[in-house]
């Protein structure tokens, strides 16, 4: 007995305040589960709808709170850091995860029962009994607390971990379009196929570094790169792996094929949701593996990295233009988004290049996860006899029809083609003028080159939207429930403003992004 | 003697300067975005607000005049304008005692003028519209000579073309008011381009376009460059001044309503150009080659402003021509140093009010025969229009430099200090004081003397006291203005801080021997006058007339120079453009667009909907990843 004594149990520290945001997010999502079990079904919704907007509104709080306390620290042993990027990438992830809720929440855009046709009367006792899916709310929350985690995550374990509970709910979620069933599924389907495979080559490609470091942290794979000699090959071929498994999430090619379909069959507030937290989560995980773990192998990835993002911006702008389903079009758009935004990670140099390149890219994602959000909420307004309008052609006339609809829509699609005095532009020009600053002057050509052609099919639309004339039987226009309002409302707003005014919000890049990353 | 120092200012009335401009512009802003709302009292908002910026331009001048003579510049920092990189320009003000003689003329003659409009606007739909074209263009004239640097003066420059613009073309129904706008526009574009040049060559040179950056360090620079900026400036005083070779477009504005012509056309707008010279002076004077030509293009105009205006029967294109005529005199005596700006200046004052006079006279004559212009179809108005006959030939006697009227000691100041310079251009300009005498002569004896040659149905008659104030008021002007100004060398002294003073100080006679010649000359072309359209009959249409009439009836060729020259090689340049356009650069555009859709439509195929295929794509993806690393890896 004195043996066990004498063995001094050495507790793992958690610094609990430095993770409360996600913290809070997961509890929420539990006492979500909870309410599901427990509470009578007609109930369920009124209670999940308080509890998700409360914990993520709380959760922002909580990080502008750790913002404005400076944290810069590794929490919980190291293996979760809470620096300047990861506080800026959960506000933005927090912001946009909040106004994709509103956009759940607003309608009938889930399935009520797995099984009921849309309209049919058992869809109509489903609904009448309260029997909406209202898991779609702790799913959702979990998702988040994913995407908070995977891009704070500090060593490849946890990184995995959040990449599985960030992706499992979406999966599940893709698949509950209320119309439409069969391509939902199918979407689900293909995702969840798809991200288990990618996953398959993020694990391996972990057990490969770890084989050569020796651990999963990332500063300590950073640190054996310069010590370990002669295990070229196990480094190699893990790093690639991982990357492949990154690379996947924000949907660069060859690894794109995933968006377009389930962009197209998810629904359509999860597309969103997808479309803007995802991708940015995805993007703070994709920097830490290279910056943080890789950062001294720059010489081996920026290559890979520079075909990478040429490829991507090709085929996202290439292919977009011969889309004729307006979600699929915004899927291409934003893999050629991602190509944009990958032009800056290659720009690594001097710390100084570093903290430009970054404070871009954070712009860039929150820019572009607005912009998104809201063009995503427009759609969702635009309604045939079946469902939302997906065919470009249905899109006819809009303008004529609708015009303040089809205005807030041109806002956007000027936005993501990067016109002045919309988000976009700053956002773009950052990205681009870091990449310039780190020698991928190149790149940037190419960027320009698929811009000019990306803005071909924004246009397009607009030209569709005001110049022609509207279809006979023309969809109509749902009147937005309050929460689709305020998603169009804020997300306009926040195009605008950042167009515009984008000053503060560069400055708070700027010095999220000064301190890099911790390692 | 160099000018005074530019020093900064903060507080007093000095310090609020920037009201005189605020206020017509908040006019300006009130009276087009409250649209038909402010149609009934607008027109009184614009008078309240051209008043209470004139107000302020007296007060100011006050707290300047308080100053003492040397401490009289003063810079007033409004804000950082363009924050960018190595050009670094603080928007402010320049009050120093040349921007203030130009203020209170334009806010002085202005609310005049828009006084005057009440009247003369008040049957028009668009009276509104109207007077807030008016408090648009005062602020711009205001910050164009009150900024501190080029820049702001460069907006205020593009500010009354704008305002100009609108109102030539204000009866835009009209299809010549129109064209006249376009024209004046397209003109002023080709001496626009002349000053933003100049303003170029000022930065690359000096790395800044403040006057206080710039002026005092003229001599820094070599003469190639002082020459350049120098022309460069011109060539946008002539166009802003309707000099040769960018006249033409000044006798067509008289498309505008008549208080446009007055107020822009005539006192103000189109002195900027001499302000912009004499405000360069510093450069000018560094380069005796600009200078001659700054007085050739004087002299060649004021010759052709009288020319023409002998020949035009419509009263307000003749004096159109007259102005062109005086402004050249200026641009004359601007061109001639410090020694011809005092002159200069206070012969832009006095042409100031006596034009005015004269146009909004020639406006209340319109007004009262049914808007007819033709002078030969007017005749004997003397003794229907007392008020407007007695103004009117005060202003006409000031013009012509009668005895101790304003022209007198303005123009012969002028013509003193030319032929101290150079006997040529003196004696060019004596002959110009003769054919004004003529002109105006025959001007006003058509107008208001002789038999009525009346249309039928006309019954003229005394305009309202609302339009015959203003015509008394600038009347006074017209009578007392010149020798105030000039007797004593008041506005010599005055204008010596801001533009520097000559080795010796020119001496005023109330007559010499010049003086005498270019009086005699004068009346020559008067007596011409009265015995060609006083006294013998004028017939009611005009009659065929030599060459040389031709020659003046047709502007001196200016505009079929102008087509021959410019536009027609123009048209050819833009269809060849325009055929190289559609075959050589639309077919590479459609080829590359249709080669992009072709590879998108033959890559689309690639995305099967087949998760198999996807996977598959994603392995060899893997395997290229992991290739390329190794391959990169090992170089």
């Amino acid at each position: 007995m004195s043996t066990l004594a004498a063995v001094a149990v050495d507790p793992p520290k958690i610094e609990y305040a430095e993770l409360s945001p996600m913290l809070l997010v997961f509890g929420a999502a539990i006492a979500g589960v909870l309410v599901e079990a427990f509470t009578p079904r007609y109930l369920r919704k009124s209670i999940q709808v308080p509890i998700t907007i409360v914990s993520l509104i709380g959760a922002f709080v909580l990080t502008v709170w750790l913002g404005l306390r400076g944290t810069r620290d590794a929490a919980a042993m190291g293996s979760v850091a809470v620096d300047g990027p990861a506080l800026f990438i959960w506000g933005a992830i927090l912001l946009l995860a909040v106004v994709s809720v509103l956009l759940i929440n607003d309608d009938d855009q889930f399935v009520a029962q797995a099984a009921a046709v849309p309209g049919s009367a058992d869809e109509d006792r489903a609904i009448s009994e309260g029997g909406a899916h209202t898991e779609i709310y702790p799913l959702v929350l979990f998702a988040v607390g994913g995407m908070l985690l995977f891009p704070a995550a500090n060593d490849l374990l946890i990184m995995f971990v959040a990449l599985e509970v960030m992706s499992l709910p979406l999966y599940l979620l893709c698949g509950l379009a209320r119309r439409r069933r069969l391509l939902s599924q199918e979407a689900a389907m293909k995702y969840f196929l798809l991200g288990a495979f990618s996953s398959a080559f993020f694990l391996y490609g972990t057990a490969l570094l770890y084989g050569f470091a020796g651990s999963v942290d990332l500063a300590a794979i950073a640190k054996s790169l310069g010590s370990v000699a002669g295990q070229d090959s196990l480094l190699f071929m893990g790093a690639a792996t991982l990357a492949v498994g990154v690379l996947f999430k924000i949907g660069a090619a060859p690894f794109q094929a995933w968006k377009p379909d389930v962009y197209q069959g998810a629904p359509t507030p999860i597309t969103a949701l997808m479309a803007s937290g995802t991708l940015i989560a995805a993007f703070g995980a994709l920097l830490r593996v290279f910056w943080v773990a890789l950062g001294n192998l720059d010489t081996e990835w920026i290559p890979v990295l520079w075909a990478v993002a040429i490829l991507t911006m090709v085929v996202g702008a290439v292919l977009a233009i011969t889309q004729t389903d307006i979600k699929r079009m915004l899927a291409y758009s934003s893999i050629a988004h991602t190509g944009f935004l990958l032009t800056a990670v290659v720009a690594t140099g001097n710390a100084g290049q570093n903290a430009g390149a970054l404070s871009g890219i954070l712009f860039y994602l929150l820019a572009y996860g607005f912009a998104t959000v809201g063009a995503f909420a427009v759609v969702t307004m635009v309604r045939d006899a079946g469902g939302e309008a997906g065919h470009l052609s249905r899109w006819a006339g809009l303008g004529k029809r609708s015009p303040v609809l089809a205005g807030i829509f041109t806002l956007f699609l000027l936005a993501f083609a990067g016109i002045p005095l919309t988000s976009g532009f700053f956002g773009k020009y950052a990205v681009f003028s870091a990449a310039v600053a780190g020698g991928a002057t190149a790149l940037v050509i190419v960027g320009v080159v698929t811009s000019a052609m990306a803005a071909f099919f924004y246009v397009r639309v607009i030209v569709l939207m005001f110049f022609s004339d509207p279809a006979p039987e023309g969809p109509t226009i749902a009147m937005p429930s309050m929460g689709t309002a305020a998603v169009v409302t804020l997300s306009a707003a926040a195009t605008v403003v950042l167009g515009v005014f984008p000053q503060p919000v560069l400055d708070l890049a700027h010095s999220a992004a000064q301190s890099l990353f911790v390692r | 003697m160099e000018p005074a120092e530019i020093v900064q200012h903060s507080g007093g009335v000095i310090g609020a300067s920037w009201l005189m401009i605020a206020l017509p512009l908040l006019g300006a802003a009130i009276l087009l975005l409250t649209g038909r709302r402010s149609d009934r009292a607008g027109h009184l908002l614009g008078v309240a607000m051209s008043l209470a910026s004139f107000v302020v331009a007296v007060l100011v001048f006050f707290e300047l005049i308080g100053l003492g003579a040397d401490s009289r510049r003063r810079v007033v920092e409004l804000y950082d304008f363009l924050p960018s990189g190595s050009l670094d320009v603080k928007m402010g003000l320049l009050l120093d005692p040349l921007s203030i003689s130009f203020a209170l003329l334009i806010t002085g003659v202005g609310s005049l003028i828009h006084i005057y409009s009440i009247g003369y606007m008040a049957h028009d739909p668009n009276r509104r519209r109207f007077f807030a074209y008016l408090n648009l263009f005062v602020a711009a004239m205001l910050l164009l000579v009150l900024a501190d640097n080029y820049l702001g003066l460069y907006i205020g420059w593009e500010g009354v073309g704008l305002a100009s613009y609108l109102l030539i073309g204000f009866w835009q129904h009209k299809p010549s008011a129109a064209v006249a706008a376009k024209k004046a526009f397209i003109v002023n574009r080709v001496g626009d381009m002349g000053l933003a040049l100049g303003i170029f060559v000022i930065f690359t040179t000096f790395g800044t376009i403040s006057y206080a950056g710039t002026l005092p360090l003229a001599g820094n620079a070599s003469t190639g460059t002082l020459t350049l900026i120098s022309l460069a400036l011109l060539l946008g005083a002539c166009g802003k001044s309707a000099q040769v070779p960018l006249q033409s477009w000044l006798l067509d504005a008289m498309e505008g309503p008549t208080p446009v012509s007055a107020l822009i056309h005539a006192a103000t707008m189109v002195t900027a150009g001499v302000y912009l010279v004499v405000r360069s002076g510093a450069f000018f004077e560094g380069a005796p080659t600009a200078q001659l030509v700054v007085t050739i293009v004087g002299v060649v105009t004021l010759l052709a402003g009288a020319i023409i205006g002998t020949a035009k029967d419509d009263i307000k294109k003749a004096l159109a021509g007259s102005t062109m005529s005086q402004i050249g005199y200026m641009m004359l005596a601007a061109g001639l140093g410090p020694a011809g700006y005092a002159v200069a200046i206070a012969h832009l004052i006095a042409h100031g009010f006596f034009k005015a006079s004269m146009f909004l006279g020639a406006g209340s004559v319109m007004h009262a025969m049914n808007d007819e212009v033709n002078m030969r179809r007017y005749g004997g108005l003397a003794s229907v229009m007392k008020i407007t006959w007695i103004t009117f030939g005060l202003g006409y006697l000031a013009i012509i430099g009668f005895p101790l009227l304003s022209g007198y000691w303005t123009k012969d100041g002028i013509i003193e200090a030319a032929m101290e310079h150079n006997q040529i251009l003196g004696w060019l300009a004596v002959l110009g004081a003769g054919i004004t005498g003529f002109y105006m002569s025959r001007l006003f004896f058509m107008t208001f003397h002789g038999r009525r040659r009346w249309e039928e149905g006309v019954h003229p008659h005394e305009s309202p006291a609302v339009m015959t104030w203003p015509l008394i008021i600038l009347s006074i002007g017209s009578v007392f203005g010149g020798a105030f100004l000039i007797l004593g060398n008041r506005m010599f002294e005055f204008l010596a801080p801001a533009v520097g003073r000559p080795e010796e100080a020119p001496t005023v006679h109330a007559i010499s021997t010049i003086g005498l010649v270019t009086l005699a000359v004068v009346a020559v072309g008067a007596v011409y006058a009265w015995l060609r359209y006083g006294r013998a009959a004028v017939p009611e249409v005009a009659p065929r007339g030599s060459f040389l009439t031709t020659f003046a009836r047709r502007d001196l060729y200016g505009d079929a120079l102008n087509e021959a020259l410019f536009m027609r090689p123009g048209q050819w340049l833009t269809r060849i453009a325009v055929f190289f356009d559609n075959r050589g650069i639309d077919g590479l555009v459609n080829g590359l667009a249709a080669a992009i859709g072709g590879t998108s439509g033959r890559l689309r195929r690639v995305q099967t909907g087949f998760v198999r295929s996807y996977a598959l794509s994603i392995f060899f993806g893997a395997a290229l990843l992991v290739g390329a690393w190794f391959v990169v890896g090992n170089l």
